[in-house]
Parts: C-alpha cells; sequence; structure tokens
C-alpha cells in the first residue's frame, strides 16, 4: 500500500535525516521526496510504500505525530488514494 | 504525478476548511422482521441491524485514520418502521422505537433514521398507530429519528397528514420541553421523501433498496467558500465554474469513501449524497458562501438567486465524480445548523417566508426552525402544508424540521448542542390558518403540463 507523509514546520537542521531514519525503522520505504520552504515553512511530502512495514496504520500514524510534535512539525500520514481521488481524472 | 500543491491544498481542505464526509449510512432492510408476535419483531429487528452494522463504526474509523478524513457521523437507516410493524399485534409501537435506540447504541453509531411512514395518499393501520407513537418515541430515545411522508408530485398532499403532523410536533416538543423540544429536530416531515437518503434526520431505507446497502453524505461549504475568496469581483460564470470544480474534487473523495466502505463492509455501494452540509463552526457555512457573491447578509433581495446557482453547480460538478448520485443532493440550508444563517436570523434579514422561498431552489426545505412555543398547530400544519406544496408542484424533494419552544419567544435563542446548533426563535405569521387546516381531506395532485 502506498501512502503521502507530509511535513510542516520551521525549518531546522536534519529534518529529512530524522524522518527516514524513523520511516526506515518500521521498513518503510521511500519512493519519492518532493520539499520546499513554502512562506517560510519547510514543506515536504514523501511517497512511502508500507508493503514490508508490520505495524498497523493507527500505530504509525501515532507514531509519526509524536515524533513531529517532539520536533514542533506537523507530521501525518495518510493512503495515497484520498489524493488521487482529489486530482487525478 | 501528484505534485506538493495538490497534496496541500487537501490537507488545507480538511484543516482548514472543514472538508469531511458528513456520514456514513448504512441502510437495512427489516422486510424480514415481520412477525405478529411484537416481541418477536422486536427481537428480530434488533438482531439484524446489530448483524448488519456490527462493523460500521470501526470501519468508519480506520477509514478515517488510514485516508486522514474526518468522518463524522456513522449511522442507520431502516425500512419505514410503520411497514414493518403493521402486521404486528400491538397498538402500542413505542417499543420498536426503543429497540431501534437499543439497536444504535449497541453499534455505536449517531443516529438511526426510519421510524417513519409514507402517508402521501392515505394511512394503513401501521401508519396510524406509528404517528400516534412519534411524541413518546423521540422523547424516550436518544438517536431514533423519524420522519413522514406527507405529499407527492405524484399523489398529492394528504391534509389530513399534515394536520395531524401540525399536532405531533407540538406534542413532540411538549414532551421534550426540558430540552427545549430537542425531539423535534429529530423529526422531519416531507413531500416526495427519497429512499436513499443517508442525512438525518430524515432517513429511512426505501422497499425499493437492497438488503443492506452503503450510502455517503459529504459536506464542504468551507471549501467552496474558500474557493469562491479567489474570484471576487468576476462573472457569475467565473462563479459557477469554481463551484463546480470544487464540488467535483469533493465528491470524488465521496465516492472513493464509499466504495471503501462498501468493499470492508461487504455491503453494496448505494449512492454519494452530493450535499453542501454546513455546520455551526465558523468556516462552515452555506449562508457565508452566498453572502460572497456578493449578498451583504443572506436573505436578503438576491438570496434565492445565488442559491439557485450554487445548488446547480454543486450538483453539475458533483454528477460526473460518482458512479451513483441520490439522497438529497445540493445546498442545505438549516438555520441552527449554520452560523451565517444564523446570524442572519437574529439580525432579522433571514426571515421564515424568505427560507420559503429558497427552498424552491435548493435541497430539502424549512430546516432547523426555531419558532416560539404559543405557535399554534394549525400555523405549522399551514408551514407544512405550504412547504409540502412548493415540492409537489416543482418535483423536489421538500422537508419541514420546525421546534416550537415551549417557554420562548421571538429573540430567545435555543441551544441544540453539538451538529444541531443553536437558533433563535424566528418570527410567524400570527392571523390563523385553523379553518384552512381543518378541511382535512388531499389536495390533488398537480397537472404535469401547461408548466407556467
Amino acid at each position: 500500500m502506498k501512502a503521502i507523509v507530509t511535513v510542516v514546520g520551521k525549518d531546522q537542521v536534519g529534518i529529512i535525516a530524522g524522518v527516514c531514519n524513523t520511516l526506515a525503522d518500521r521498513q518503510i520505504n521511500v519512493l519519492d521526496i518532493s520539499q520546499t520552504i513554502m512562506e517560510g515553512y519547510f514543506t515536504m511530502m514523501m511517497v512511502v510504500d508500507l508493503a514490508a512495514c508490520k505495524a498497523p496504520f493507527d500505530e504509525l500514524r501515532a507514531m509519526l505525530k509524536d515524533y513531529g510534535e517532539s520536533r514542533t512539525l506537523s507530521i501525518r500520514i495518510q493512503r495515497e488514494d484520498i489524493f488521487d481521488a482529489m486530482h487525478k481524472l | 504525478m501528484l505534485n506538493l500543491q495538490n497534496i496541500f491544498d487537501t490537507i488545507d481542505m480538511i484543516d482548514k476548511q472543514h472538508l469531511d464526509i458528513r456520514t456514513i449510512t448504512m441502510g437495512i432492510s427489516l422486510l424480514d422482521c415481520v412477525s405478529e408476535d411484537p416481541k418477536r419483531c422486536c427481537e428480530k429487528i434488533y438482531d439484524k441491524i446489530c448483524r448488519r452494522a456490527e462493523k460500521l463504526v470501526q470501519t468508519g474509523r480506520d477509514i478515517e485514520s488510514e485516508f486522514g478524513i474526518p468522518i463524522v457521523n456513522k449511522r442507520i437507516s431502516v425500512t419505514p418502521v410503520a411497514l414493518v410493524a403493521g402486521s404486528c399485534d400491538t397498538e402500542d409501537y413505542v417499543p420498536f422505537a426503543l429497540t431501534l435506540d437499543r439497536a444504535g447504541k449497541t453499534c455505536g453509531v449517531d443516529f438511526i433514521g426510519g421510524y417513519s411512514a409514507l402517508v402521501q395518499k392515505g394511512f394503513h393501520k401501521g401508519d396510524e398507530l406509528l404517528l400516534r407513537a412519534i411524541p413518546q418515541a423521540l422523547a424516550q430515545t436518544d438517536l431514533v429519528c423519524s420522519s413522514v411522508n406527507v405529499g407527492s408530485t405524484k399523489a398529492g398532499i394528504n391534509m389530513d397528514a399534515v394536520a395531524r403532523m401540525g399536532r405531533i410536533i407540538k406534542e413532540t416538543a411538549h414532551l421534550t420541553r426540558d430540552a427545549d423540544g430537542l425531539g423535534c429536530a429529530k423529526l422531519v416531515v416531507f413531500c416526495n421523501a427519497v429512499e436513499d437518503n443517508p442525512f438525518m434526520a430524515g432517513a429511512f431505507h426505501g422497499v425499493g433498496e437492497a438488503d443492506s446497502v452503503i450510502n455517503v453524505g459529504v459536506s464542504g461549504p468551507g471549501v467552496v467558500y474558500h474557493a469562491l475568496q479567489k474570484c471576487k469581483g468576476a462573472p457569475f460564470d467565473v462563479v459557477a465554474e469554481t463551484i463546480k470544480k470544487t464540488a467535483f474534487q469533493i465528491t470524488r473523495m465521496g465516492q472513493m469513501v464509499a466504495a471503501e466502505a462498501s468493499r470492508r463492509l461487504d455491503t453494496p455501494f448505494g449512492i454519494v449524497d452530493l450535499s453542501l452540509a454546513p455546520t455551526p463552526a465558523i468556516g462552515d457555512s452555506v449562508a457565508r458562501i452566498l453572502e460572497e457573491m456578493g449578498l451583504a447578509v443572506c436573505g436578503t433581495h438576491g438570496t434565492t438567486a445565488a442559491l439557485a446557482l450554487l445548488n446547480d453547480a454543486v450538483k453539475k460538478g458533483g454528477i460526473m465524480a460518482s458512479g451513483h448520485v441520490g439522497g438529497l443532493s445540493g445546498a442545505f440550508i438549516p438555520v441552527s445548523e449554520d452560523e451565517g444563517m444564523i446570524a442572519a436570523a437574529q439580525c432579522g434579514t433571514l426571515t421564515i417566508d424568505k427560507l420559503e422561498a429558497m427552498t424552491c431552489v435548493c435541497s430539502v426545505g424549512l430546516d432547523m426552525i426555531a419558532v416560539p412555543g404559543d405557535t399554534t398547530a394549525e400555523t405549522i400544519s399551514a408551514i407544512i402544508a405550504d412547504e409540502a406544496a412548493v415540492g409537489m408542484v416543482n418535483s423536489k424533494t421538500t422537508a419541514v424540521r420546525i421546534i416550537p419552544v415551549e417557554g420562548k419567544t421571538v429573540g430567545d435563542m435555543v441551544e441544540m448542542g453539538g451538529l444541531l446548533g443553536s437558533a433563535p426563535l424566528m418570527p410567524v405569521h400570527t392571523a390563523s390558518s385553523a379553518a384552512f387546516i381543518a378541511r382535512g381531506g388531499r389536495i390533488p395532485a398537480p397537472l404535469q403540463s401547461l408548466k407556467n
């Protein structure tokens, strides 16, 4: 299953490294990354593959949220389908 | 390929513009629960609902978590109880409501609809007994919603039913007076009721439906409002196009959730209801969309035209985004559930008369309107008759959900709580309609040609 991880927050050293390590710990493969600074905020989206991840989705979501909050970042994970539905014909 | 902007547009819609799935409603047929023994009938109803909807709430929560889209309510609709209970050897239909309430609570849903009767042309025994039980049923339950269809374009209007509904609404208000007549917020009087409506209080599972079905109602006035802020002063062609594009996106999301819920629950997908359903939250108002089009206050001259455009564009945009569209599709204008409508009613610009005109061009009707407690049953019936006539002649669904609040008068506020919001009591005309309502009988079905 593919999902989209989004990260928004004040720019700081090591955001990508931290998020990628957290994902790697759960066997989540990163397929694509797109990142920019929007209105002064670090803004990133990653397409990830959850095929090898054993953790339930709910737990993953909570874990990323908690990690984000520990670094004053907003991190969320959502299945890709919702974005496909809204933006692709 | 999705880009960063797409992703964050969606997240903004959910986070800042109140985009949500208003409801996943599971329709369940109770036609196979019929029994002469009322106790046995209630047992069968309870068992069937609990069996079918066992995983509804958990599935809703799972989808919410995985897709990151709030699903505000999970609901159940059932076959109109008057049809199911009609063969039971009992005159007391309150136990059927208690059974629905208990089943709803066991499943953990927010509402259960279908304590209903279809009496557009006349009453059978089950209809008579159900109508008699409605006030007690609503007073003794928490989740049960009731609806009565009193007219249709093909049958005309059953004015005996209209007269009775005025009295039933008054009695319901009286029995739930400690909660400011809350029971009336769960009671809808329809003309041209639809069989696949996922929205409460009027949801029921029609007899032409499958054994069980998943219907989804979307929301998103905040998203439309936000989109229109980007085309200030532009001609209406641009306004309509912007609403259509937004409605398309909202509905695609609804369709995806409906398909997912249907798959996980192994229940056929019914319809997506293309609705703009407001909530009392700031920024989630249909009235504010109309004001964004250039009206100082919702309810002033131009409101009906603005609403007509909005309603039509929502349907045009949404219809291509979903495999099957149905329910009440369109913009809702419930006064207490819409922050902008509340403000417009409070300042006196939005009146019941204007709302009635607005219902000619939008979804449903006079919805969640609080009126003084001394409003007579006949006046309420006459309001219902007017609204049913709008629906009957225009071949559309119309409805009345009106709350006479005992001990309060024009200008006072009532708090309904949650999605039901709060409402200022609105004035009604005081000249009597009693002799009109006392006539009874039926208003014949209207001519379908010579349209003028």
